[in-house]
């Protein structure tokens, strides 16, 4: 875990660069994550992905699935894989400012 | 008089009732099951190379049961967690004090485009269940040389090991029969390394590699081509094969999806990760690969969580503090091929390390050897006569044993001042 800045503010991250505090965050830290990950600009399906994930966090505690992600955001798979090529649960997770999806076990 | 209804008569239901049974002499106690064949599920594993038939793994789920126990042949309609009934599709109610879900997970093939196309049972295959695991057995007795793929198409899955095991053995069975550099076997898995706990994920990944098994990372399954004979990613890769063995998505028992509150998304139902005790509603457990846990869906966990399950479920009739916790142990052994297994053992907090289970004189963990690949075969015996009646196995504990375990100590931290 280290402390970076990300659009003006200081926020701590993981090694993968997620943010450990997802109250840290801005739609400033959004767009600049986004950006280092290929992604510009942000689009409103992409927001629309991202406000999914961060409600469904701060309800549930963890960052949905893809599959639930389809199931549940209104976006379905294929266009949240055309929104965030790199792994839709991941990428946007970490735009978001939460922490990576629990993994499966 | 208390009446316990225990949904779902497999692993988790059975030995459920069965400790229930034995604690709660007086209370009447009903187990629902839309059929009456329990499979013992470790062994689907074996089927496809031969070594174990179908009809030596099934048997009635109702015999497993203790007297005094009633058994129902019927499928689940829906809970009504407002007036504490179950809905059963032949037009009965069941009432009841407590509820036990524990009928696991099913599999969802239609979920994932073409799946279930004309290649389905042709040429793409699963062997997580019955029918599936006994067509693979004729289809690789067929199969003389091409490409084999292995494709997990999302988590969570039953036994997570399952579809590595099923590579070392399909890497044993071509050697058998004289064929295996004629085959081109590949893992194709959405996670990012063989396994997901660190460790563990090493050691497997370096035994796929030293059996010449190609590992797929980050691979999200979108479509099946049976016919084109490939796999498509979402991210337009693609993992060209002749024989696919597929493991669906999972998903928790339709009635929960029916019934309003009782569960999540994909129909598993969430609880307490100590208690059991679901969100739902304080009279509703939850066992087994029914729960939404962050736990392997794997028979020993439901095993380990029913001693948890039993006691909690008395401190809550006795209006007590559930005090029984559960530390997330599950433990796996994992078949190599070559007649050896390896075994892993873990919790919550500590992921599978070396050393030995479950002290420091014990069978080796996350080491292949001889003994390992006895124990998994003498596990269908504790399976039927131990663990489904509830008996305890000596030896293993519902809590993780630490003492055979090689666990790296922390960092040492300086105290400031001292």
């Amino acid at each position: 875990m280290s402390t970076q800045t990300i659009a003006g503010v200081a926020v701590d991250v993981t090694d993968e660069g997620f943010l450990t505090d997802p109250e840290q965050w801005t739609r400033d830290i959004g767009v600049e994550i986004a950006r280092a990950e290929g992604i510009d600009p942000l689009t409103p399906p992409h927001w629309q992905v991202i406000e999914f994930m961060r409600s469904e966090y701060f309800e549930k505690g963890t960052g949905p699935t893809v599959r639930v992600l389809g199931k549940t955001s209104g976006v379905s798979v294929k266009e949240l894989y055309q929104l965030f090529p790199k792994g839709p649960a991941k990428v946007a997770a970490k735009i978001a400012g939460i922490p990576k999806p629990r993994g499966c076990v | 008089m208390t009446h316990l209804v225990v949904l779902g008569g497999g692993t988790g239901g059975t030995l459920a009732a069965n400790r229930l049974r034995k604690a709660l002499p007086h209370a009447a106690i009903t187990v629902v099951d839309e059929d009456d064949r329990h499979v013992y599920q470790p062994g689907l594993l074996f089927v496809p190379f031969g070594l174990a038939h179908p009809e030596d793994i099934v048997r009635p789920r109702g015999r497993q049961l203790h007297d005094g126990i009633e058994y129902r042949v019927v499928a689940i309609d829906r809970v009504d967690l407002g007036t504490d009934t179950v809905h059963l599709a032949d037009g009965t109610r069941l009432g009841y004090d407590v509820l036990v879900v524990a009928t696991g997970s099913r599999l969802v093939p239609e979920e994932t485009e073409g799946l279930l196309g004309p290649a389905w049972m042709r040429s793409v295959f699963t062997f997580y269940n019955l029918t599936g695991a006994a067509a693979l057995e004729a289809a690789l007795a067929r199969f003389d040389g091409g490409r084999l793929v292995v494709n997990v198409v999302d988590m969570p899955i039953k036994c997570p090991v399952a579809p590595l095991e099923f590579c070392f053995l399909a890497d044993w069975y071509f050697h058998e029969r004289g064929i295996r550099d004629r085959v081109d076997i590949t893992y194709v898995t959405p996670l990012d390394a063989a396994f997901t706990k660190p460790t563990a994920a090493r050691a497997l990944g370096g035994m796929l590699e030293d059996r010449g098994i190609e590992l797929v990372t980050e691979f999200n399954t979108g479509e099946v081509d049976g016919e084109g004979g490939r796999l498509i990613g979402y991210d337009e890769r693609e993992v060209p094969f002749d024989l696919a063995v597929v493991i669906p998505v999972h998903s928790g028992a339709a009635y929960v999806g029916a019934s309003p509150g009782l569960g999540d998304d994909l129909d598993f139902v969430s609880a307490d990760d100590q208690t059991l005790q679901s969100h739902a509603k304080p009279n509703v457990f939850v066992l087994g690969d029914a729960s939404s846990l962050p736990v392997s869906k794997a028979g020993s966990v439901t095993h380990f969580q029913g001693e948890v399950l039993v006691e909690n479920i008395l401190h809550f009739l006795s209006g007590e503090p559930l005090q029984a916790a559960y530390d997330g142990h599950a433990n796996c052994f994992i078949e190599t091929g070559f007649h050896k297994a390896m075994l892993i053992d873990f919790n919550y907090e500590q992921e599978p390390v070396a050393g030995h289970f479950p002290t420091a004189v014990g069978v080796p963990l996350l080491k292949e050897s001889r003994l390992n690949h006895l124990g998994k075969l003498m596990f269908q015996w504790f399976y039927w006569h131990a663990l489904l009646p509830g008996r305890d196995i000596p030896g293993v504990t519902s809590g993780m044993p630490s003492a055979g375990k090689q666990i790296p100590s922390p960092p040492v931290t300086e105290e400031v001042g001292a």
